[in-house]
């Protein structure tokens, strides 16, 4: 009971701070303040406590996008083990719906994006669904090694087989992994060099693109699913990355926190030092790294044959 | 006057080349109006087809006030061209026929269609055989405009590419930065851009009318309004036609405080750019450092005119404020802290690779098509054409300490940034030799009244490129014509050009790189 209210609670609350850490870094290398640690969840409640305007053009499907992409998020989250290697909703299996929850949260957000009608948001959701093509297998892929050890599509069995890869110097099919894994997380998170965040240029957009009309709670749902799902793809990442303890333990949950911590660190030094990829570069930037988690995957097979 | 400047002026193979057929003056040379030949169209449209075949650039075109006594009531064009390899500037008139209607010269010389278009919705005067005649800056949403609104604004579509799989993309003209307000038609395939049409004159306030209405002492502000970005280029611009009109020179201590000031204007905005280029691409350090250092420049505009833009620093006859011992060395220690700083940023920015795969290769303009469209400025320079007014047509104290011109061969956004960045080096350098050696000296003139009937063409090199100005007189001494051009004027197309067969999510990039004032264009 435990382990499920604070899975729970780790899910509800840490994300925004992810978002808060990316900007502080981003702050630091660009010498100026920045916005509070905190300001993510400031603008969550504040867009919570707003009316939404909803165009005349736009039908449920507008309306449904935010929800069932939060809500998709939020169910992929309960089934992937954070502090311990037990999840709330695992079951055998539990991977392949995990990723095609990620793919449900995304189509309807290019759903409600087209259902606008504006030749921005089509634009948006029409690379959004483009990059998704080369990402997918990259995340695919990754789990596939993460899951060869234990024979078994599912995260409790994998992080329970899954050998101490980096620290036992077992093999290098785990760093490939998560490699694959940092790629998808930024392209999954529309993050700079996928896409930027912060632009106000429609032209240039993914993702902020396709949330143009959305307003009010709707909004606050699509901050707070994207901080959520930066979140859920860190903590595959930290479970690939550092041993956490089987069973729930404060070292788990705090291992957990610095570990999420620490990516999101990371992600505000690669915005800080490389500039956002051309558009039509950003394949070759996702099957590079599907490319990678294949070559990991062959290792991981020959070596688990061997 | 006239005369001598025939006399002394063409080189000399210009004398078997049809001397008599242009009037040739240079830069901040006052003509008598009465000197300027008029001609029928056809051979307008010759003269200036085969000056421009010979180096000649299309500088402005325009409609002159009418000469009751030699054209029986019609109106004249004028065409200005600049000769920037003699340094030189050619005038030639056109008397408008009674249909009134001449021959368009823009199938001949694209870099005369905008005017035209210009012409056409202001005065009404139709250029038979123009390709696209559609307004300029009136349109059919906005009517009432143009001058006085004298002509209806017909409803004229944007340009349109049918097919499978083509779709349209309007932007503007309200954006969701703080930018300036203009309409950007996009005809794309996919993600690509088959046809970019641009249109602007969402900023139109009458510039060139509120000249001749307000009085004198307004004229000055007004300058320094066209575009607020380079108050210090149109103002000085201004400044330049009304003490050649005068017949004054301002001092040479002024003159100096005049390019320092000019210099600090085009440091600010380049730096600037270079900042706004990196936060286009998302690279953070370049944007943030390159954002600081823009207000270094600003601030030394302060340090001296008092106002960040340098509004009310220079003035007819000369400049108002002088630069004391102290703050020659304070302004002098901060160039030197900004230099450091700006060119370790640089050189960081140009040095890091993921920059370098965005700026090179994207929103090329080849050399020819700059000719063509007759660019100017950091941008025409980008695209290997050698052409800077400092250096061309040098005016004030740019005929004493010259500025190399930086070019750059590929035309591309890198090509543009790497402009920028070599004309800022030079003006710092031009700067703080300036600020080393000034000495003292008086800062103004009296102003003069005007010399009647006479006409005069002032270019100055702004940050963005060539700003003419050209001014005539009535019989009275007073202002009679006031035309503002404005380098954006002759860039804009080339920003349309630029983005054929480009990615479409590259446009604001392309177009920051252009960095164009709508302000300065729609006056």
């Amino acid at each position: 009971m435990l382990e499920i209210v604070i899975h729970i609670a780790l899910l509800i609350l840490f994300p925004p701070l992810l978002l808060g850490l990316i900007n502080k870094t981003k702050s630091w290398f660009a010498g100026r303040t920045g916005p509070p640690l905190l300001q993510a969840y400031f603008d969550i409640a504040k867009l919570l406590r707003k009316g939404a305007v909803y165009s005349r053009t736009t039908t449920w499907v507008f309306r449904a996008g935010p929800i069932v992409s939060l809500g998709s998020v939020l169910s992929a989250g309960l089934i992937l083990p954070l502090a311990s290697n037990v999840a709330p909703l695992g079951f055998t299996g539990d991977v392949i719906l995990f990723a095609y929850l990620l793919g449900l949260s995304r189509f309807f957000t290019m759903a409600a994006a087209l259902d606008t009608g504006s030749a921005f948001e089509g634009m948006g959701a029409s690379r959004e669904a483009a990059f998704a093509v080369p990402a997918e297998p990259a995340l695919f892929l990754s789990l596939a090694i993460v899951c060869i050890p234990a024979k078994a599509a599912s995260f409790q069995a994998a992080w329970d087989a899954l050998p101490w890869a980096l620290w036992g110097g077992a093999h290098p099919a785990y760093l490939a992994a998560a490699i694959a894994l940092f790629a998808v997380m930024l392209a999954e998170n529309s993050r700079i060099p996928v896409d930027d965040p912060n632009t106000h240029l429609e032209l240039t957009m993914i993702h902020e693109v396709m949330v143009l009309d959305h307003s009010g709670p709707d909004f606050a749902f699509i901050l707070y699913g994207s901080a959520m799902k930066l979140f859920i793809i860190a903590a595959l990442l930290v479970h690939v990355l550092l041993p956490i303890p089987e069973h729930l333990s404060w070292t788990g949950v705090i291992l957990l926190c610095l570990g999420e911590a620490a990516l999101a660190v990371l992600i505000g030094v690669v915005e800080s030092v490389v500039a956002r990829l051309r558009l039509t570069r950003v394949p070759q930037f996702l099957i590079g790294a599907s490319v990678l988690a294949g070559i990991g995957l062959a290792i991981a097979l020959y070596r688990g044959a061997a | 006057m006239a005369d001598d400047s025939k006399n002394h002026l063409p080189p000399p193979e210009s004398r078997h080349q049809a001397p008599s057929d242009l009037l040739w003056t240079t830069n901040d040379f006052a003509v008598a109006l009465k000197d300027v030949p008029t001609v029928p169209d056809d051979r307008f449209k010759r003269i200036c087809e085969s000056a421009v075949s010979r180096g000649a650039r299309l500088s402005a075109l325009l409609v002159l006030p009418s000469k009751p006594a030699a054209t029986n009531g019609t109106s004249s064009i004028l065409a200005v061209l600049a000769d920037d390899t003699r340094g030189r500037i050619g005038l030639i008139g056109l008397a408008v026929p009674r249909s009134n209607s001449f021959e368009s010269l823009s199938d001949v010389l694209p870099q005369a269609q905008a005017f035209e278009r210009e012409i056409f919705e202001s005065h009404a005067i139709r250029p038979n055989g123009h390709p696209w005649l559609k307004p300029l800056r009136a349109h059919a949403e906005l009517a009432p405009a143009g001058n006085g609104g004298s002509s209806p604004v017909p409803k004229h579509p944007f340009f349109q590419v049918a097919g499978e799989g083509i779709h349209e993309v309007a932007v503007g003209p309200v954006h969701a930065g703080i930018i300036e307000p203009g309409h950007f038609r996009f005809q794309c395939h996919g993600e690509t851009v088959l046809n970019l049409e641009i249109q602007l004159g969402y900023q139109h306030r009458g510039a060139e009318e509120l000249f001749l209405r307000s009085k004198p002492s307004r004229r000055l502000a007004i300058a320094e309004s066209i575009a607020g970005d380079t108050v210090i280029g149109h103002a000085l611009a201004y400044c330049r036609a009304l003490e050649s009109l005068s017949g004054i020179e301002p001092p040479l201590h002024a003159q100096v405080l005049r390019g320092i000031v000019l210099e600090l204007e085009r440091l600010s905005n380049h730096v600037g750019d270079l900042g706004a280029l990196c936060n286009d691409v998302g690279y953070l350090p370049g944007a943030s450092w390159m954002g600081r250092l823009r207000g270094e420049f600003l601030n030394l505009l302060m340090e001296l005119s008092g106002s960040r833009f340098g509004r009310g620093f220079i003035i007819p006859g000369g400049v108002r404020f002088d630069l004391s011992a102290t703050q020659k060395l304070t302004m002098l220690a901060h160039l030197a802290k900004a230099d450091r700083d700006f060119n370790e940023t640089a050189e960081l920015i140009f040095d890091t690779p993921s920059i370098g795969s965005r700026f090179e290769y994207t929103g090329t303009v080849a050399f020819e098509t700059a000719q063509e469209l007759g660019l100017v400025g950091p941008i025409a320079r980008a695209s290997g054409c050698s052409r800077d007014v400092r250096n061309d047509h040098p005016f004030d104290v740019y005929r004493f300490a010259h500025i190399p011109v930086a070019t750059a061969e590929s035309g591309d956004v890198m090509a543009r940034a790497l402009v920028r960045w070599l004309e800022a080096q030079r003006s710092i350098t031009f700067v703080k030799e300036q600020i080393a050696e000034l000495a003292e000296g008086q800062l103004a003139h009296e102003s003069e009244p005007l010399k009647p009937n006479s006409l005069v063409v002032s270019m100055v090199e702004g940050w963005r490129g060539e700003i003419a100005h050209v001014a005539t007189s009535g019989p009275d001494g007073q202002l009679t014509s006031y035309k503002v051009i404005d380098p954006s004027f002759h860039n804009w197309p080339g920003l349309a050009i630029a983005l054929r067969d480009e990615q479409i999510s590259d446009f604001p990039l392309c177009n920051k790189s252009f960095n164009l004032s709508y302000a300065g264009h729609d006056l």
